[in-house]
């Protein structure tokens, strides 16, 4: 066998490098927040693959935060963007605030959440797509691996918003799948403004899952007219939220 | 003569030249005929027979000039372009033509124009056979407004109001002319003159593109059925490069051992001659069909095509990395032969601010329309169609709710941001008369939610949940 065990592990990544080349070929797509970016492998969103957003707010159902989050994906990836859906209740004005063009999203309905897979994966096998979004609620191993190698042979990420009604479908989001991020979005508390209104929203948006890095959490502010995201002012640089808050009331 | 039934009316359909001069007119009821003629003859109209009997004889006309078209009830459309001559000219041409008509016992009055409906107008209601080339505003001028193929309430409208000729009609200022009477009376006066472009359908319409496969051996299998398609396919798109055709809608026909048949049809959103691509379209619903004892033959069927150049549509080496104006029209149509497409489209935007139209559906293929929402619209992701009521106090009138309960559960709103005052469209049919008073508020967990009141406070306003934000 190998004489050292750095050889080894050097081959095997080696390997691993081999067989992932689809995805390590393009340039990822970053956040624009370094704290995500540095954390992510490739400092960035990984094009060409699976990604699975969840919502975990308390209207978890609707997710309004989670929609909101994969618009801002999809509106800074180039070219046309195919949306897949089951329900109608997706409300395009309120895509084109995370900056997606109404010019750029082509709609696919369905009645059956079944059938959305099919259509995705039909998406994914077209080059000039900058994204295909699904809304889906069962995903399983085999179909999630499937999709994952529809989007490396072409390019084209595939973003999948979860949707659950009942309990046990939440649950089967739990389930592992092959998607190479997962990503669970909240809403929370916002920044009181000096008058009464409302200032931009704020998650708490975590990387459940992350192919490469460790699972990691964020509070960020929602996306703008562009789709990006940012560090809230007051807690940038400020690593440790608990400690300003006791400095704050001593 | 002939007797037609209208309601519960009896009408006489139509009449030979020995009736007309005993005084019955087309369109006379049954019983006012019999009461001037006691012993009439009477046959029930049969317009199915009639209108066969009009394609035979467009069939018969066919020796004249190869575009054909009958125009029921009563019409023919010969379009004599370059042909006249080979019978010694126009003139020649009629006088042929009704002899011939007349030998086989049936009355017929021809003329030439240099329009189709020029030429309807004076056989029907003018005199002569030829209408000189540049002089059919002068043919058509005195002829009576019913020269213009127009419906009787039309002509009802103009005969109250005194217009009786076609000129005086031409005479009138176009604008009013076509807010009284409609869009089709202009046209049809344009089309009478000569000034708009009027197509016939010709009787035989181009050949549309076959390929067929018949096996010695009948198939069952479906990879076999799918191999068959790709041939026919590919054949087909043969066909179509040589007459410079693309393809919008495509029919499979198979044909059983037993005679049984089963047909397949896509369509595609641009025209095409991608025979790889076409083949595929099939691929998803080959399964539904039934081979049963075996297929004897297959049938692909180009049954709609247009024009379509050759162009250069894709360079080795340069990937299409401008996305913006990729071809999207083959992922639309796979997707089409999938779920139908009509489930496939864009949004537009509509100058609107009552949410629930404020998109509406457009053809996945449609240029850009380059207009958006105004960006200073704060709207939610999902919008709850019809919108949830919810029970929710506010302290003041006017002001958003303090707390609000959806689905039995209590949310405490922490800020708040409103009233935006949406009025409903009565213009557009809107049926409920109350403003709407929309509130973005966000409760002390950070969900945010789209509600409104239905009228004020004091008018017994209700709340309701319509939308949720991120």
């Amino acid at each position: 066998m190998h004489a050292k065990p750095q050889e080894a592990i050097a081959e095997l990544r080696r390997q691993i490098a081999h067989l992932e080349r689809g995805s390590q070929r393009r340039k990822p797509l970053p956040f624009g927040v370094p704290h995500v970016d540095e954390h992510l492998p490739g400092h960035g969103l990984a094009r060409g693959t699976l990604h699975e957003i969840i919502e975990a707010g308390p209207a978890s159902e609707f997710a309004g935060a989670a929609t909101l989050f994969t618009a801002g994906i999809a509106a800074r990836l180039k070219g046309p963007v195919l949306w897949c859906l089951t329900r109608r209740d997706l409300f395009a004005p309120g895509l084109l605030r995370a900056g997606l063009h109404p010019d750029r999203v082509i709609y696919v309905e369905t009645s059956h959440d079944r059938d959305v897979l099919p259509l995705v994966e039909e998406g994914l096998h077209e080059r000039g797509l900058g994204a295909v979004v699904g809304e889906v609620t069962r995903l399983g191993l085999t179909a999630s691996r499937r999709l994952q190698l529809a989007a490396e042979a072409s390019g084209v990420t595939a973003l999948l918003l979860r949707r659950w009604w009942t309990v046990a479908e939440k649950d089967l989001t739990r389930l592992p799948t092959a998607a190479s991020t997962r990503w669970r979005v909240a809403p929370v508390e916002s920044e009181p403004l000096p008058a009464p209104g409302l200032g931009r929203a704020r998650w708490q948006v975590d990387l459940v899952r992350c192919r490469g890095a460790e699972p990691r959490s964020w509070i960020l502010e929602a996306c703008d007219a562009k789709g990006r995201l940012a560090l809230p002012a007051n807690l940038a640089d400020r690593p440790d939220p608990a400690q300003v808050r006791r400095a704050a009331t001593r | 003569m002939t007797v037609g039934t209208t309601g519960s009316r009896r009408l006489i359909a139509a009449a030979d030249a020995t009736a007309f001069g005993l005084g019955l007119r087309i369109g006379m009821p049954l019983a006012q005929a019999q009461a001037l003629v006691p012993e009439l003859h009477v046959c029930d109209a049969t317009p199915e027979d009639d209108e066969a009997s009009l394609r035979q004889l467009a069939r018969w006309a066919i020796s004249y000039s190869p575009v054909v078209a009958p125009d029921p009830p009563d019409g023919l459309w010969i379009d004599i372009a370059g042909a006249d001559h080979l019978l010694g000219g126009e003139e020649a041409l009629l006088i042929d033509l009704t002899g011939r008509l007349s030998d086989q016992g049936i009355a017929a009055r021809a003329v030439v124009a240099d329009a189709p409906g020029a030429a309807w107008a004076v056989a029907r209601y003018g005199k002569g056979s030829v209408v000189p080339s540049g002089r059919t505003v002068d043919a058509v001028a005195p002829l009576p407004v019913a020269a213009l193929r127009l419906s009787p309430q039309t002509l009802n409208a103009m005969h109250r109001l005194g217009i009786e000729r076609v000129g005086q009609l031409a005479a009138m200022p176009r604008a009013p002319m076509v807010r009284r009477f409609g869009k089709e009376v202009a046209l049809r006066l344009d089309q009478a003159m000569g000034h708009a472009f009027e197509p016939i359908s010709p009787l035989i319409p181009q050949e549309t593109a076959i390929a067929t496969l018949t096996f010695a051996e009948p198939i069952a299998r479906l990879e076999d059925l799918k191999q068959m398609v790709r041939r026919l396919s590919q054949d087909l798109c043969r066909k179509l490069t040589q007459r410079g055709e693309g393809i919008r809608r495509l029919d499979l026909v198979v044909r059983r051992v037993d005679e049984k048949g089963a047909s397949l049809r896509v369509g595609t959103a641009k025209a095409t001659r991608d025979h790889v691509h076409l083949a595929k379209l099939f691929d998803e619903r080959l399964p539904t069909i039934d081979a049963g004892f075996g297929i004897e033959e297959v049938a692909l069927i180009a049954s709609r095509t247009e024009p379509l150049v050759e162009q250069q549509t894709e360079v080795s080496g340069i990937a299409g990395d401008d996305a913006s104006d990729a071809d999207m029209s083959r992922l639309v149509d796979r997707l089409g032969a999938r779920v139908g497409a009509h489930r496939i489209y864009r949004l537009a935007p509509v100058p609107t601010l009552v949410p629930e139209r404020m998109a509406r559906k457009i053809p996945p293929l449609s240029p850009p329309t380059g207009s958006v929402w105004p960006e200073t619209l704060l709207r939610p992701t999902r919008l709850l169609d019809p919108p949830e009521p919810v029970v929710a106090t506010a302290l003041l009138p006017d002001h958003p709710p303090a707390f609000f309960i959806w689905r039995k559960l209590r949310h405490k709103v922490a800020k708040a941001d409103g009233p935006e005052r949406i009025t409903p469209e009565w213009w557009k049919g809107d049926k409920r008369a109350a403003a709407r008073d929309y509130y973005r508020v966000e409760t002390d967990r950070g969900g945010r939610f789209w509600i409104f009141r239905d009228a004020p406070a004091d008018q017994g306003g209700r709340w309701w949940l319509h939308g949720l934000f991120e």
